[in-house]
């Protein structure tokens, strides 16, 4: 028995020898407000006071606490003014994004602030450098502890263009957010993988039915329990991996078996005691191993283990390459790059009826949705899908992760079930960045333009397809960059290895081409003598010239306004540099710059997404927001868009979301679509349903819209009009007014040539990086990036910067440290992501071209935010030192090899 | 051949923890006691017992070595100092001490992250026995001794000989340490660290030089101690080093490739063996420019 002091009361506790404390604080003392990232000290999401000094909970064994004090975020916010405070400066910041490490940051910093009342930069990241955050890039966490920066306005509308805070900030600060592994009852049955320790292997179980009736297990599943189809996978025709192996396993971590057991046996649930041998088979592991003659095909159909391939051809390259006057060419090669949101996947399942609840983690509950039913074999309208809040997402939990086991979970015990991935299975399983080998040649005139354009690049996709047809579809089209390129010739092909999975992650593919296209116009423009941004300048797309799709965009190009705004900071931080590097000392001083745009929606396909709203007879408008909020900000935009368009505060909106009984299809959150697309879709709803009320009296356009209880008054010039919504008929949602729309961006098929009409608009942005390299020890230090971004219209300003500093914060993390390698980074202490004193400030520079197809003019940021980021980097390396990086990421330990090579010629 | 065992009934529930027991005795004399049964983990801040433990739980007894009298804590003892196994990173580093020991407080600072610091100690950090162990190259150029209690009587070993090899050291079954002693330092002497990672914050050292310098009223060196970590299977002392600063001012030592021999380090995924020593060989020459006295 372990008592102790936690949140102002005395509890007590059994715990078994060695639980962790943050087990027993989640699991039998109801304070789910402290969170499990890790179980190994290196994300501190678990931070407790434990006698006034945060530690990791995962780290401490509870008896250990026997005696003490323990405090968590939920008990300090009750307890204490100072935390409900720092929560309220966090919620004017928007420093917690999707809110999974705010716990964490937040106890620590109320640690430093007992202390420390006014906390200077270094002291706050000292207090907070045991805790990473993914969304935020830190930036605005660090103001709102010093009580610094800027903060949200005070906008009574808050409509599109004002910089409002989250509206479902509350919960993320006060510790009561609910994520995928906080919803279950406890008691919940649990489910754990078995999974593959080979990356490729043959298996055969052993004793399943003995397994099966040990104590407190109650089911073991395989793939003979998947009701229909042991297949998932998101694009039609690429539906390939299996819930579980059958007979061979094709990349470590692969699961094979599943058993559900009761909490406290699966607590110590050890999956090396499962019967199952296995007889490791040669795996190909890396794009050339693949491609091999001596390669096994991972896939019927799939010779040479080419899973598919993307191509654009514009003009004719190898003339255009033929008639420059310069031609650069290189190699470049990036490594598999984990997504790192802190929030492990996780979920829980019940059957209520006969029909099938999930709640987890995601960013498309239809697809969801979609996969439950082909696997299951159920009727749609039989699964429900409530996204639990999202702790981070980034591209990965466009997946099906937890569900299809959590659901065969359910229907085969017909009791709930819960189940949360660990660390490890986060880093072996789930979808990565695909690592690229790209070969790419650029010619240029004299005169400085762009002549002739070759890019090849191989993707490896791992073992399964996930998103890797989109990556080798979009790579081709975006390769160029944002320039005017006549010339061109792309080729991109996925290719299948014995790797984990690679998918969708913040840019398909782009961020990878982008690092190659950006690195070469540096070299371009130096064997031209030519200043490297005005090279952009010159190069840029701008409306009326076709993209290499041959894709002519009459308005909205917005690339040239962003190279431009990057001109002052340019001469201001290259001035800088000069006089650092007058100095004497191993340190060097770069700046470097690269563009990137990118299409909102999917390519050349529908991807339409639908709104509902409703007022209610008491005068309340309802807002049906399906788009996952994964952090970015899609509760609040879009929100702020429908209300834009009714022409209401968005303060007076009911919003339900996340929940397919409840919200119509919103698509998914990917491709820097929602804000676009489904925000359409609510500035659609919004106009409906201010011309159903404005027309029901003949007002005129301009009339306000003021919603009272039980009725609606519309002021219109000197007269008012009153509706009695209490008069009307409700339907069967209790709506007596509603509104329905559909919005799909339109956009052309491309030909076998890859010319067509990819996507209805792209955004825009160009990067600046100033950084130190240090050419003694090789190590370099990000110093400051200026970031402008044509996003057509900022809805929310605080938002958009809140996703610049996190993708740049991502793309910095590519560049400089983020490799991942089964077997041997499958944490994050050996997998490296940045923590607070890696990210140097950045300033963004909002451009507001406006878009004809966007709402009020927005383009999409989500993935625009770190295509340049990791190329502004290398060509700030390069400017610094003078090396040609061409490998991912550029560790100090690779740059200190090419700093030699080049010195010793 | 089968790669799994399957466990009785009885071992899969202990492993559930219902037979096993956590201790955490008040005096060395229990514990001693405790520690002389069979399956008996020590464990005190946590720190490294947690991230190495099998998804099954720890499957042993656990021995809470935290509230043992005497264990935690720096105290001047009348040869020098001594420093309790479970005192924490965070005890070093705001306590009050001598210049030379300034090298032993700039690696608790930097050891991982602040919660590490508040629960991890130096008796766990040594008993660890990593190569990139952040205490263990500071402790050595302070000379320090580990002090171990056992069956027999309290014997004391120097640090180097109870550091065995990677994971490894020289406990026998049944003992533990209570605590580490370090000879009253040279007066004058300043206490270097550094530490060479990918990132700011939580991360292990691709390599790490620590210093303890001394010069004398001509500020020329008169004694000197030097040792690197993660560049062996054990942090070791560059002894040839050490020897030829005697008598030279910092500026005028010059770092050989011979001085680093005796350095064995491994190619991984934080940096080659290459750019270890290179690495090594920059650090020493900026400590010795920029740091010493």
């Amino acid at each position: 028995m372990t008592r102790f002091h936690l949140n102002g009361r005395d509890v007590e506790v059994t715990p078994r020898v060695g639980e962790r404390l943050s087990e027993a604080l989640r699991e039998r003392l109801g304070t789910r407000d402290v969170k499990v990232g890790c179980n190994a000290g290196d994300c501190g999401a678990c931070t407790v006071l434990l006698d006034g000094a945060p530690v990791c909970a995962c780290l401490t064994p509870v008896e250990q606490v026997d005696g003490r004090t323990v405090e968590t975020l939920a008990g300090l916010v009750k307890e204490e003014p100072l935390a409900g405070e720092l929560g309220k400066r966090f919620e004017a910041r928007g420093a917690a994004q999707c809110g999974i490490c705010t716990p964490g940051m937040m106890v620590s910093a109320v640690a430093l602030l007992r202390d420390v009342p006014e906390p200077n930069e270094q002291e706050v990241k000292d207090a907070l450098g045991g805790v990473l955050c993914r969304c935020t890039g830190y930036a605005k966490i660090i103001d709102a502890v010093m009580d610094r920066g800027v903060v949200a306005g005070a906008d009574a509308l808050g409509h599109a263009g004002a910089a409002i805070e989250k509206l479902d900030g509350e919960p993320k600060v006060s510790g009561t957010e609910l994520f995928g592994d906080d919803v279950a009852p406890e008691g919940t049955l649990v489910v754990k993988l078995v999974r593959s320790p080979h990356a490729r292997a043959r298996f055969e179980f052993g004793d399943l039915d003995g397994y099966a009736e040990r104590p407190g297990i109650v089911a073991v599943l395989t793939a003979l329990d998947v009701p229909r189809l042991n297949r998932f996978g998101t694009i039609p025709g690429f539906i390939d991996q299996p819930v579980f192996a059958e007979f061979e396993t094709r990349f470590r971590g692969e699961a094979v078996a599943a058993v559900v057991g009761e909490p406290a046996v699966m607590a110590v649930f050890e999956p090396n005691d499962f019967p199952v041998t296995w007889e490791v088979l040669p795996p190909a592991e890396g794009i050339e191993a693949a491609m091999s003659d001596e390669a096994a095909q991972l896939h019927e159909g799939h010779e040479g283990n080419v899973m598919c391939g993307g191509f654009v051809t514009h003009g004719d390259a190898e003339a255009g390459l033929a008639k420059a006057d310069l031609v650069v060419e290189d190699r470049f090669e990036t490594s598999y790059v984990e997504h790192g949101y802190i929030e492990p996947e996780a979920g829980f399942a019940q059957m209520v009826g006969d029909r099938l609840e999930v709640h987890a983690c995601t960013q498309a509950p239809v697809m969801d949705q979609d996969t439950l039913v082909d696997v299951l074999g159920m009727e749609r309208d039989k699964i429900r899908i409530v996204p639990t809040a999202t702790g981070g997402g980034f591209g990965s939990k466009l997946d099906v992760s937890v569900q299809p086991y959590l659901a065969i979970a359910a229907l085969k015990t017909g009791q709930p079930v819960r189940m949360a991935f660990e660390r490890w299975e986060v880093m072996q399983a789930t979808t990565k960045r695909h690592p690229a080998d790209m070969r790419v040649k650029i010619g240029a005139t004299k005169a400085g333009r762009i002549s002739g354009f070759r890019f090849d690049g191989l993707f490896n996709t791992g073992a399964y397809a996930s998103w890797g047809p989109t990556v080798a579809n979009r790579v081709p089209v975006h390769a160029s960059g944002p320039y005017r390129v006549a010339d061109y010739r792309a080729e991109a092909k996925g290719i299948y290895t014995n790797g984990p999975p690679s998918g969708a992650f913040r840019g398909f593919g782009v961020p990878q081409a982008a690092v190659a296209q950006e690195s070469l116009f540096d070299r371009l423009a130096d064997g031209l003598e030519m200043d490297r941004l005005e090279f952009r300048i010159l190069n840029a797309l701008e409306n009326g010239m076709p993209t290499v799709c041959g894709q002519v965009f009459e308005q909205g190009v917005g690339i040239k306004a962003c190279l431009q705004a990057l001109r002052d900071p340019w001469k201001t931080e290259r001035a800088e540099a000069a006089r650092v590097n007058a100095l004497e000392g191993p340190v060097r001083r770069g700046v470097g710059v690269a563009a990137g745009w990118y299409g909102c929606g999917n390519t050349s396909l529908p991807n339409p997404s639908t709104i509902k709203a409703g007022i209610r007879a008491d005068g309340q408008v309802v807002l049906h927001q399906g788009a996952a909020d994964v952090g970015q900000g899609a509760n609040t935009v879009i929100a702020q868009l429908f209300a834009t368009a009714l022409g209401v505060p968005v303060g007076a909106l009911e919003i339900l979301g996340g929940d397919t009984d409840v919200t119509p299809d919103a698509g998914k959150t990917s491709a820097s679509r929602q804000t676009f697309v489904t925000g359409n879709a609510a500035r659609l709803a919004g106009e409906a349903m201010r011309r159903e009320l404005l027309g029901r009296v003949n007002a005129g356009p301009e009339a306000e819209i003021v919603l009272l209880d039980g009725a609606v008054e519309l002021y219109d010039g000197d007269r008012v009009h009153r509706i009695e919504l209490r008069a009307l008929e409700a339907d069967g949602e209790g709506y007596v007014l509603r509104a329905e729309e559909t919005y799909d961006p339109p956009t052309k098929p491309l030909d076998e040539n890859g010319q067509g009409v990819p996507y209805a608009q792209f955004g825009y942005a160009a990067h600046l990086c100033v950084i130190e390299v240090d050419t003694g020890l090789g190590t370099m230090k990000p110093v400051k990036f200026v970031a402008a971004h044509d996003l057509g219209k900022a809805v929310n300003p605080l938002l958009v910067e809140g996703q610049v500093e996190g993708g740049i914060a991502q793309g910095l993390g590519m560049a400089l440290m983020e490799e991942y390698l089964p077997g041997r980074t499958e944490n994050l202490h050996n997998y490296l992501m940045p923590t607070i004193g890696d990210m140097p400030p950045v300033e963004t520079l909002i451009i507001e071209e406006p878009d004809a197809h966007g709402p009020y003019g927005v383009k999409g940021l989500g993935e625009h935010v770190l295509i340049p980021t990791a190329p502004s980097i290398l060509n700030a390396i390069r400017d610094a030192c003078g090396v040609e990086m061409t490998r991912l990421p550029v560790t100090p330990s690779r740059l200190k090899a090419a700093l030699k090579e080049m010195e010793d010629g | 051949m089968p790669e799994y065992h399957l466990h009785t009934n009885e071992f899969y529930l202990s492993c559930r923890g219902t037979t096993l027991d956590y201790h955490a005795p008040g005096s060395l004399d229990e514990a001693l006691g405790l520690l002389a049964r069979k399956n008996m983990r020590v464990i005190a801040g946590g720190t490294d017992v947690y991230p190495a433990m099998a998804a099954g739980g720890p499957g042993t007894n656990l021995l809470d070595v935290t509230g043992i009298a005497g264990m935690r804590g720096i105290d001047r003892t009348s040869d020098g100092w001594r420093i309790g196994a479970a005192t924490t990173w965070s005890d070093v580093a705001r306590a009050e001490l001598p210049r030379a020991m300034a090298g032993l407080q700039a690696a608790a600072r930097q050891v991982g992250s602040l919660q590490i610091q508040n629960a991890g100690t130096v008796g766990g950090n040594i008993c660890n026995a990593s190569p990139a162990a952040d205490g263990v190259p500071p402790l050595l150029t302070l000379g320090a001794e580990v002090e171990v209690a056992g069956p027999g009587a309290l014997r004391r070993i120097p640090l180097q000989a109870f550091l065995k090899g990677v994971r490894q050291t020289a406990l026998a079954p049944g003992e533990m340490v209570v605590a580490l002693h370090l000879p009253e330092p040279p007066v004058g002497a300043v206490g270097l660290f550094d530490k060479l990672g990918s990132r700011e914050y939580l991360v292990i050292s691709i390599a790490m030089v620590a210093m303890v310098v001394g010069c004398d009223a001509q500020g020329q060196i008169e004694r000197a101690r030097v040792a690197v970590g993660a560049c062996s299977p054990i942090a070791m002392r560059l002894e040839g080093l050490e020897a030829e600063m005697i008598g030279k001012r910092p500026d005028e030592v010059v770092v050989e490739p011979d001085h680093l021999a005796g350095l064995r380090p491994i190619d991984d995924v934080r940096g080659s063996a290459g750019y270890r020593l290179e690495a090594v060989r920059e650090m020493i020459r900026r400590m010795l420019a920029e740091g010493t006295p």
